[in-house]
């Protein structure tokens, strides 16, 4: 942990709460609550969308109305009301350029610990803002153009490269795939596009920031990469919201496109805020995410979810193409009342595929965990390899953590292997810590962070750091 | 009730005794779980369900010499108990045979059993007579008791049901074996009841050797009172269709259940095995093996599920799930769940799909062995591991009788 000491924490544990639970004070349009065609024809509208969005949108409410909410999670929540959600929600000023952002913005981004114009030069990361529903800045546009890579948000690429996102879009996550992908795609409001084109390795981490800032809105946001035959590229996804009393909905859509020999590396850390100590408020987080692997190509997913009070969280990987790779590292923790049913999918379809499954989860207070994954090897897949291992780790008498894993199997040729374990933070290992002199905060979070320590290391540097802090507050007195 | 279901069971009538009449008026709200039943998801009863079955006593003597494996036995053909044909000291073990009018009388029956469960809700309406054997308090039963389930004929429905009930530190082992005799497209519907009292330990040796068209389909019920020790091994070997629900409740403190499993098919098998272990409370240790082999197009389906409920604390439970594909065309699917509402546990599990080792297979070669007996060889290894855990050396040699004539094994 570079330049990030124990004391350092221990500071921030006295004071930390949710530290992200501030509102911005932005001036921002929102549109009455309510979802009908109106609605979108509205947001439609608002984004100077050509016909065939439009017709895409209705299309996939259409699909969302004959749809159920599906149960089949380990988790209990109040649903969410569709009809009370206002489904667009934007600063109302846009930007030309990054120097023209609002101060207040820029505040606001300081204290996510993501200030761009540090970022900028201390790091290399370009960074996409999602504030509510609309793309603020793209900082480092030029330097990417230079290598003719595109990122941008998800609005500019419908209006700049249609046939790219018409090419690509609900090719990975189709409209009828689920309730919510259904919800997403017909009401979805910006995201991040990004395409690496042929042979190209990109030279700096992308990076997009979401943030749900004003009060009874949903955020929808689209998330579209492609990486072209034989390119690279390494994207970080961070998630926050402001505490507030009621159920916020987040359903996004992420897809990816890994071409031949192309290699995606996708990492996420979440921190939505999970609710206050009585269980109430926090973010409904029903995300899709799904990649599509051509020959060759590669896909790791790697994941640190701590917030949010309600997560159903599957990415997964499509291995179509013959010897490709699907990865998911991820740690999942839970406190207070939170849930969280997440897992992955690997569906093998091409000869000699892999993939790999590691998956931690921590539960504490009152919450539920459960890992749900499904392998599924399709009769054609020859020489399919699969090795999952999932762990969970139990901190009080009151939590749970569950295991539904779903083996498939039609190919004789496949290798699977399948390994769970739940256990308490052994009580052993705690005491030999005090024994050193840790206290016992400090002993678990070391011992926690040795637990995700495989996660952890798959993360870029600047993530691995965050996420080991957010690790060491989300467990804070979480001991019983 | 839905056609498909008034239509499977329109050959069966409901005898007056209330306990069937009440279960026949549950089955009339209820109809056959589809793929899209979580508890369902993976095994189709389309075929099943579609087949014209009526029951038929089978007066018949049978020859069933090679079957019989305990000097104590007892004889059910077409879910009828044939008394003619079995043989059995009432020292050992208490047998009683009851109607329907007197399952009141047995503070255990049909308690435990999953009142939506539309196969067992169906036995309890339609069973003949119970076979109810209870162990006396510390009763140590040397040779076990082996129950012989035959189908006989085609398109029969049979509806069996077993009711043990092992006393305080007592020891016993039951075997229960369902064959078929010149049947084709039957269907045997079997419920068992198990209360394992205090101190008691208890095995349960199943073999499970139906005709390629025949179904079966077994929901075993078990409660585990404090200190006791259930042992349950199943071995799968042919079928249509198999199916065994095991759910074990374990509701006192220090008990140790095992589950094991063996299953070789070669045909167009669908053989699931559903288990399914209840820890309520603390200091319980519960395991389980199950292994699959399968040729042909046959289908596995291992769905394990532990649930340690909150306040159980001290559980260790483990699940093992190894699978062998032969074919090119066999599947399998494998579930192990685990649910875990208390923190100080030790539970895990384990699953593997792959294929013979190439390697164990040429150096075999190497050593003069021809690479099909090789295969065998190996496969026999594989499964040897549940065999051996059978601790009775009669029915570990019957079923290797079977192995070797229904899937050409030689030992």
């Amino acid at each position: 942990m570079a330049g990030y000491t124990e004391d350092e924490l221990k500071e921030e544990l006295k004071s930390q709460e949710y530290e992200f639970g501030f509102t911005t004070d932005i001036e921002s349009e929102k549109i009455p609550v309510g979802l009908n065609e109106e609605v979108i024809r509205i947001i439609s509208a608002k984004k100077e969308e050509p016909e065939w969005l439009l017709e895409y949108r209705l299309n996939a409410f259409k699909v969302w109305q004959e749809m159920t909410e599906p149960e089949w999670a380990h988790v209990q929540y109040e649903k969410p009301k569709f009809q009370e959600i206002s489904y667009f929600a934007a600063p109302k000023k846009q930007y030309e350029s990054w120097d023209d952002v609002d101060p207040e913005m820029k505040a606001t981004m300081d204290k996510l610990g993501i200030s761009m114009d540090e970022q900028k030069k201390l790091t290399g990361v370009a960074v996409d803002f999602v504030m509510d529903s609309v793309s603020v800045a793209t900082s480092f546009k030029d330097k990417l153009a230079e290598l003719d890579i595109i990122f941008c948000s998800f609005s500019e690429a419908v209006k700049d490269h249609p046939e790219l996102v018409k090419k690509y879009l609900g090719t990975v996550v189709p409209t009828s795939d689920n309730f919510y992908a259904a919800l997403n795609s017909a009401v979805f409001s910006d995201g991040s596009f990004c395409y690496i084109p042929k042979g190209v390795k990109c030279p700096m981490e992308l990076s997009t920031y979401f943030r749900i800032n004003e009060s009874g809105t949903g955020q929808f946001e689209r998330t579209l990469l492609v990486a072209d035959a034989g390119s690279y590229v390494s994207y970080l996804e961070g998630c926050t919201a402001p505490q507030r009393d009621e159920n916020q909905l987040h359903a996004a859509v992420v897809e990816l496109v890994a071409l031949d020999d192309a290699e995606i590396k996708y990492s996420t850390v979440q921190n939505w805020f999970p609710g206050d100590k009585e269980g109430k408020g926090g973010v409904y987080n029903f995300v899709t995410k799904r990649g599509i692997c051509h020959t060759n190509s590669k896909i790791s997913w790697t994941q640190v979810e701590t917030g949010s009070a309600v997560t159903w969280k599957y990415p997964s990987c499509i291995l179509k193409g013959d010897n490709s790779i699907g990865e998911f590292y991820s740690v999942a923790v839970t406190n207070n009342y939170q849930q969280a049913d997440t897992g992955t999918k690997m569906i093998h379809l091409g000869k000699n595929t892999k993939s790999t499954v590691i998956s931690k989860g921590i539960s504490a207070g009152k919450s539920q965990n459960s890992y749900r994954g499904l392998i599924q090897i399709h009769p054609k897949a020859d020489n399919a390899r699969n090795f999952t291992q999932c762990d969970s780790l139990l901190m009080t008498d009151e939590c749970g953590a569950h295991t539904f894993p779903y083996i498939e199997c039609q190919n004789n040729s496949a290798k699977l292997e399948h390994e769970a374990t739940t256990s308490k933070i052994g009580e052993d290992q705690i005491f030999y810590c005090q024994q050193r002199g840790l206290s016992e905060e400090k002993a678990i979070s070391l011992i926690v962070n040795g637990y995700c320590k495989e996660v952890l290391n798959k993360l870029p540097m600047e993530f691995a750091v965050e996420a080991q802090k957010l690790l060491a507050i989300s467990l804070e007195n979480s001991v019983g | 009730m839905s056609d498909k279901l008034n239509n499977f069971i329109k050959n069966l009538d409901v005898s007056a005794a209330k306990f069937q009449q009440m279960a026949a008026e549950r089955l009339g709200n209820l109809d056959f779980p589809t793929t899209k039943d979580e508890y369902w998801k993976y095994t189709r009863l389309g075929k099943l369900t579609k087949l014209e079955l009526s029951k038929s006593a089978d007066p018949d003597r049978l020859n069933l010499t090679k079957h019989i494996i305990s000097n104590d036995y007892l004889v059910v053909v077409n879910g009828f108990i044939r008394e003619d044909l079995s043989q059995y000291s009432k020292l050992d073990f208490e047998i009683d045979f009851l109607g329907s009018d007197r399952m009141s009388e047995e503070a255990y029956f049909d308690k435990g059993l999953n009142k939506k469960d539309v196969f067992s809700s169906m036995n309890s309406a339609f069973f003949e007579k119970v076979i109810s054997i209870k162990i006396g308090a510390s009763k140590i039963n040397e040779g076990p008791l082996q129950i012989i389930y035959v189908s006989k004929g085609d398109h029969i429905i049979s509806n069996t049901r077993l009711y043990i009930e092992s006393g305080k530190s007592s020891q016993s082992e039951i075997i229960q074996t369902f064959i078929e005799k010149e049947s084709t497209n039957s269907f045997t519907n079997h419920v068992t009841e198990v209360y394992v009292s205090e101190n008691a330990h208890l095995r349960i040796n199943k073999a499970q050797l139906e005709d390629d068209t025949n179904s079966l389909i077994t929901t075993e019920q078990i409660h585990q009172e404090k200190n006791s020790v259930f042992k349950i091994n199943t071995v799968t070997l042919s079928g249509a269709l198999v199916r065994n629900n095991i759910n074990i409740a374990v509701a006192g403190q220090n008990c140790e259940t095992h589950m094991n499993g063996a299953i070789v098919t070669k045909n167009n098998e669908t053989i699931d095995n559903h288990t399914f272990v209840d820890h309520r409370v603390s200091n319980c240790v519960s395991h389980e093996n199950y292994k699959y082999v399968l040729g042909g197009k046959s289908t596995g389906v291992f769905n394990g599920r532990v649930v340690v409920q909150k306040d159980a604390q001290v559980i260790n439970a483990y699940q093992k799930n190894d699978n062998i594909l032969l074919s090119d065309f066999a599947k399998i699917n494998s579930k192990p769940e685990l649910e875990i509402y208390a923190d100080d546990v030790k539970c895990s599990h384990g699953s593997t799909t792959g294929q013979l080792d190439e390697d164990a297979i040429f150096y075999l070669q190497t050593r003069g062995i021809a690479e099909d007996n090789a295969k065998k060889l190996l496969v026999r290894a594989f499964v040897g591991e549940v065999i051996e855990s059978f601790e009775n050396e009669h029915f570990e040699k019957y079923i290797n009788t079977q192995l070797e004539l229904i899937h050409g094994w030689k030992n």
